[in-house]
């Protein structure tokens, strides 16, 4: 088995990100590093993030730093990775891409302790280094700002080498860090150790201080509950920060991340704890001497992996779990608030004196603008539960009280920006504008069944009727034609509008009518019915000229004009679509007029037609730089969309492709995405095919089914579709272009962990648990006492129910999704399972658990006496803790009874178990648990479950399990998959194969008979199998194998699984499953990660295309190595080598690739660049 | 040092131990294998955010508590080290 690895969601996580001017404009630019992509964001002056670049590096970026050469208006981005290499970008503007500048080679790839990578820092005025040395713990570093001196570096170091000598302990206990100082001469080229002096050992971040003519220079160095100034040869100073009221004792606070901001007369620092509380610091100083550091409360954001400030007067925060924001600085802090100063800092006999606040609403910040993030991934099931055309991804995202529910449809987003009723049902809907220079459109006209509606665009949109179109009769096709002149086709004829009002008419022969309309700004052919083509032309004078007729064989279905090509007179090509299931291409031009250049013959009657030029490569911000070839798009009857590549010379059509879209024929309509020419292609669903990135991506749109469309463009929206559908005009824009999936958020409460779908009632089950948490009812006190501390009133929510619709709930002066849960002991936790309805969003029941329950695994069951039906089985358990030792009170098996059709749940009975029951599974009307090493087999009885078989040899605790016939699938935290099987008549489960592989299992789905799906922690997506013969023996043996499982191999079963597919996807995938996300698709393996992203693997059906893609992953290593200087082979066998995958991630890279290198891939390929532009695009398409 | 020493197996070893910290030797004992492999799983783990992001999940704290976590409990990963006995 060959599988096709393809990422459908890019990571949506954020590990680090910097700010700058990348671009060497006055845009100030956010460069993110999301695990293994590198993306360059920007606010645009809407104050909406924008994506303009995301490169895939193949690697894993672990810390990313800007530098700015003296003089240079140009910031360029440090990135250290795991490739063992230190590598400088260039954001070139108009390429859009990422050039390297330098990549310096030093030390082994992979995330290794003695191999640096993991730190950056940048001198100040531009200069880069790493610290590291034998026998430390580095915990930060960073530049000193020491003006044009000599380059100084900071570090938080601790000396390890001592500790690990002395047996007594006293050393570890005595063990100090240090904060040293090292200088890099720059006229001796050397590093020297400048300076060492003791700090906090509570010691985690460093901060740059501004220095040189900007302020004092030196560090902050961030430890547990304190911020401390330190500077070479200068006496420290130190403010405790202040703590949360509600802050457990034992707890202390650390700054998590931290943010500077400079301007030419002041600069101050926002540091942010581990709770979301944002401080600012300032120091007062004259000149070089600081005389009070000073840290006040700023606001609470959720907690940030970085925050960046924009010189525009943003804050990006870039959240770790959840949604990133961007804030707008309302102010900055200058209002008095809890302040901690050095100079009052009080020592006691315990310790210094702490100093408490209360958080409160945002008042420096405003947010402005959200960036999704799936991160984490918690769980996900695919599934049409809404019956739409293609099935919707069902996530658990986010964790605590940001967690959420996440419906993932295929599909752009769109924004509605205006519906209106008509006083008919509408057939067409055209915009025109009045002349060809004007920007926005004057009208919108639309054709009844028997009339013609006009509508001027202007402040509103209002109906005219001194437009010049003929209102009572139906129109054709309505366009601007000449320079400034309009035109409407009807069935008796085309009306011509000139500029000065005066009217052209020009008239059928006869009774014939007209039945189809191509046309472009100069150029008009009309179809008659009986399959005369007429064409017209536009003369030097502006009139619309006769020019030649033609008799098709019968009737016209469908015909198209191609655009007028720059600097032309005329089009050359016309595409006529007949009845007979044929395309054929006409020529133009005076000297060979109306005659056949090229026909096509296609599987159903073609309905619309559509030339469409595509750029299919990068260059200028997401355009292209190569010579465009142009497409005839069909939609064909039976719903396929059919796209051929017409020769610009000769017409010939070649290279053809073909698409399902719906279940019905896709009539096809021009618009503009972006100012470059896109198409809409209206089926029972609306599709865009439109360029980003280098890529011509052809994407559903989630929107309702459209009869007619046409770009839209006025004042207001300077890049819509207006549509008609039903008796409604609907204008809307397109979002986000780019990505694959558009999501419907539904909030929740706790993390969640997992879910079930119950099938027939379309309800899904989830739990939900924390830990370290107040239950509801606590927090419900405690705020109210905190309310009432403050004197604000009872105002909080005092609804239970209503906690989780938190979002943006202005009313609520202390949302728990922007605070936070106030932290509890570790040993508290918190709980609930919740029946929901994903149609309606709305929890129909919700129980919380008491007494510190926590809820780990979800199952339905149906036990052979029928006489509950359907059960829910819930694994708990109660007062688990992890540190210092894995320790729990009791585990428990909830069985739930669904009332009110599914809609809410009652206890049946509880079973105190042994352990964690982490799985649990039906099987033969039975239910199967996983309770830590051991896997037992439960019937039902009255009062409790009742014990019935078990098997206590597995190796450390079931996480998984999944039954086929006799088979049971059990997955191992730490050792992969066991095969097991059940004999009922000796009432015996034994394991009869196991994997020899140590795999700490994350996730598991079963494939087939003798094939499991699994992924590790480490981030490995890999396939086990039982060998066919070994299967067959186990079958056929009428002891099962038994007699065998008695002697065992190799301390484990007696026979072993064989890894069939291995691949590095460099992220811990959280779920997989096996599904088709398009309808009539066939299979492939979907994972979610817990960076947010989503990926799909699909088996090769034909060994060509194996060789094909192995091929030109092959080249694609060779000549376009990963951007950050990892090795791509050996990132994708970073634990274990990779078999029988193939990266998509990379084939797709392709079209980014410079013309003359794609020429020579495909040459080495024997094909053409197209015709693997074709490929991609086909295996992309039979996935998503 | 003769020029045939530097290809010397042993000085080559010595050379490795000497440049890359947990490079084994035949006299490794069972507590400096452990604090090693201990102390590099930290390593690993504070470099591969994705499974920092794990952690931080089941333990229900902030990503940067979890790395500083790990980091502290990089200096004695195994308790102190057991007395020598040749001593």
């Amino acid at each position: 088995m060959y599988l096709y690895s393809l990422t459908l969601q890019r990571a949506t996580g954020i590990v680090c990100a910097i700010n700058g001017n990348f671009s060497g404009g006055k845009a100030q630019e956010i460069v993110v590093a999301r695990g293994k992509v590198l993306d360059l964001i920007r606010p645009d002056e809407n104050g909406k993030i924008q994506t303009l670049l995301s490169v895939e590096i193949f690697g894993v970026i672990r810390s990313l730093a800007q530098f700015r050469l003296t003089g240079s208006q140009k910031d360029y981005i440090v990135v250290g990775s795991d490739s063992g290499r230190i590598v400088i970008l260039e954001y070139n503007k108009e390429k859009n891409v990422f050039d390297k500048v330098h990549q310096e080679t030093f030390g082994k790839s992979g995330c290794r302790r003695i191999v640096p990578g993991q730190y950056l820092a940048i001198d100040p005025k531009g200069r880069a280094v790493m610290a590291h040395k034998s026998h430390t713990i580095v915990y930060s570093i960073c530049g000193v700002d020491c003006g044009f001196d000599n380059p100084i570096f900071a570090a938080i170091e601790l000396d390890y080498s001592e500790a690990d000598q002395d047996s007594t302990g006293q050393a570890a206990n005595e063990a100090q860090k240090h904060l040293t100082f090292y200088e890099l001469d720059l006229g001796l080229n050397h590093v020297s150790r400048k300076w060492s002096d003791q700090v906090d050992n509570g010691a985690n971040l460093l901060v740059t201080v501004p220095g040189g003519g900007d302020g004092p220079s030196g560090v902050l160095v961030c430890a547990e509950n304190f911020v401390i100034y330190k500077n070479q040869d200068k006496p420290d100073l130190r403010a405790v920060i202040p703590r949360r009221a509600d802050l457990p004792a034992e707890r202390g606070v650390l700054i998590v991340s931290a943010a500077m901001h400079k301007q030419k007369s002041m600069f101050f620092f926002l540091l942010q704890t581990e709770y979301g509380d944002i401080f600012k610091v300032t120091l007062d100083h004259d000149n070089d001497k600081v005389s009070e550091l000073k840290i006040k409360y700023f606001d609470t954001i959720p907690v940030t992996t970085s925050m960046c400030v924009l010189k525009s007067g943003f804050l990006f925060a870039a959240s770790e779990f959840g949604n990133h924001s961007l804030y707008q600085f309302r102010a900055i802090g200058e209002d008095p608030d809890v302040e901690s100063s050095s100079a009052t800092l009080m020592e006691t006999e315990e310790g210094f004196q702490p100093l408490f606040f209360q958080p409160r609403r945002l008042k420096n910040l405003v947010r402005i603008d959200q960036v999704e993030s799936l991160m984490p991934i918690m769980d996900m099931k695919v599934n049409n539960l809404f019956e739409e055309e293609t099935p919707q991804i069902f996530t658990l995202c986010g964790r605590g009280p940001r967690s959420s529910l996440r419906i993932l449809r295929p599909g752009l987003a769109i924004s509605e920006m205006a519906v209106s009723e008509l006083p008919g049902v509408p057939s067409a809907v055209w915009t025109v504008k009045k002349n060809v220079s004007d920007e926005f459109d004057a009208y919108i006209v639309v054709s009844f069944a028997n009339a013609t509606l006009v509508l001027s665009i202007g402040e509103t949109v209002e109906e005219v009727s001194d437009s010049g179109f003929l209102d009572t009769t139906p129109s054709l096709a309505v366009s601007l034609i000449g320079d400034d002149s309009l035109m409407q086709v009807h069935p008796n004829g085309i009306r011509h509008i000139r500029e000065d009002g005066r009217i052209n008419e020009w008239r059928t022969p006869g009774k014939r009518t007209i039945v189809k309309v191509g046309s472009n700004r100069l150029q008009v052919v009309i179809a008659l019915s009986g399959g005369e083509l007429i064409y017209f032309e536009v003369d030097m004078t502006g009139q619309l000229m006769e020019v030649e007729k033609q008799e098709m064989s019968g009737d016209v279905a469908c015909l198209d004009i191609a655009p007028v090509p720059e600097g032309r007179q005329r089009s050359r090509f016309l595409a006529v679509g007949s009845y007979d299931n044929t395309i054929r291409i006409l020529s133009l031009d005076p000297d060979d007029c109306m005659q056949i250049l090229s026909v096509q013959s296609v599987s159903s009657i073609p309905e619309s037609l559509l030339f469409l030029e595509v750029q299919a490569s990068i260059g200028g911000e997401d355009g292209a730089d190569h010579p465009a070839s142009l497409f005839l798009n069909a939609g064909l009857r039976t719903g396929i969309l059919f796209r051929t590549v017409v020769d610009m010379v000769t017409g010939q059509l070649s290279d053809s492709r073909s698409r399902f879209l719906g279940l019905r024929a896709p009539k096809l309509f021009s618009i503009s995405v972006r100012g470059k020419h896109a198409m809409l292609c209206l089926s029972s669903r609306p599709w865009l095919g439109y360029i980003h990135q280098g890529h011509f991506l052809l994407t559903p749109l989630s929107y309702e089914t459209l009869e007619y469309a046409a770009s839209f463009s006025s004042d207001q929206c300077a890049e819509g579709v207006v549509a008609v559908a039903g008796n409604a005009l609907r204008v809307f824009t397109i979002e986000r272009l780019g990505e694959t999936f558009n999501e419907t958020v539904v909030p929740l409460r706790y993390t969640p962990r997992k879910f079930v779908v119950q099938l027939k009632r379309k309800l899904l089950v989830i739990i939900e648990s924390d830990q370290g948490a107040f239950t509801a009812e606590e927090r419900e006190a405690a705020k109210k006492e905190c309310f009432e501390a403050a004197g604000i009133g009872e105002n909080g929510n005092g609804n239970v129910d209503q906690m989780e619709n938190g979002g943006d709930n202005e009313d609520d002066p202390l949302s728990d999704e922007h605070y936070g849960y106030p932290k509890a002991e570790s040993d508290k936790w918190v709980s609930c399972i919740r029946v929901l309805d994903p149609k309606t969003a709305t929890t129909t029941c919700l129980l919380e658990l008491q007494d510190n329950e926590a809820a780990f695994s979800i199952c339905t069951v149906n036990f052979h006496d029928k006489e509950y039906g359907t059960l829910l089985a819930v694994g708990t358990a109660k007062g688990l803790q992890f540190w210092p030792k894995r320790s729990v009170t009791a585990g428990y098996i909830h069985i739930y009874r669904f009332l009110d059709d599914g809609k809410s749940l009652e206890l049946l009975h509880k079973t105190q178990v042994d352990g964690v029951p982490l799985a649990l599974c039906q099987f033969q009307g039975r239910l199967l648990a996983g309770i830590g090493p051991v896997l037992r087999l439960y019937d039902l009885g009255k009062k409790r479950l009742l014990r019935k078989c078990e098997n206590k040899l597995f190796p450390n605790s079931i996480i998984s399990i999944q039954t086929y016939r006799d088979r049971i699938y059990v997955g191992d935290i730490q050792e992969s998959f066991h095969y097991c099987k059940y004999r009922r008549d000796e009432n015996q489960l034994y394991i009869f194969a196991d994997d020899c592989v140590p795999r700490w299992l994350t996730a598991s789905y079963h494939i087939d008979f003798d094939t499991m799906a699994g992924a590790d922690k480490f981030g490995n997506v890999y396939f086990v199998r039982l060998p066919q013969d070994v299967s067959d023996e186990i079958e056929e043996d009428p002891t099962g194998g038994r007699i065998k499982w008695e002697q065992g191999k190799l301390n484990g079963a007696p026979n072993k699984v064989e890894e069939i597919v291995q691949f590095h996807v460099g992220d811990v995938v959280s779920c997989v499953q096996k599904a088709s996300l398009i309808p009539g698709g066939g299979e492939c393996i979907i994972y979610g990660t817990v960076m947010g992203s989503l990926g799909a693997l699909l088996a090769f059906t034909s060994r060509d295309d194996v060789d094909f893609f192995s091929h030109l992953e092959m080249y694609m290593r060779q000549e376009h190595p990963p951007l950050c200087g990892r090795d791509h082979m050996a990132y994708r066998s970073a634990y274990f080598p990779v078999k029988d995958v193939i990266d998509g991630d990379l084939c797709e890279q392709f079209p980014t690739l410079p013309m003359d290198l794609q020429r020579k891939i495909a040459d080495e390929l024997d094909r053409t660049p197209g015709e693997i532009l074709k490929k991609l695009e086909e295996i992309r398409n039979k996935i998503i | 040092m003769q020029a045939s020493d530097r290809f010397n197996i042993n000085s080559q070893l010595e050379h490795l131990q000497a440049k890359y910290v947990g490079t084994g030797h035949a006299d490794l004992n069972r507590y400096e294998w452990a604090v090693n492999i201990q102390r590099d799983s930290y390593a690993s783990y504070v470099g591969h955010y994705p499974i920092l992001a794990y952690f931080a999940l089941a333990e229900n704290e902030s990503i940067g508590r979890e790395r500083y976590n790990f980091m502290q409990k990089m200096l004695l990963p195994c308790g102190p080290p057991p007395e020598r006995e040749d001593d």
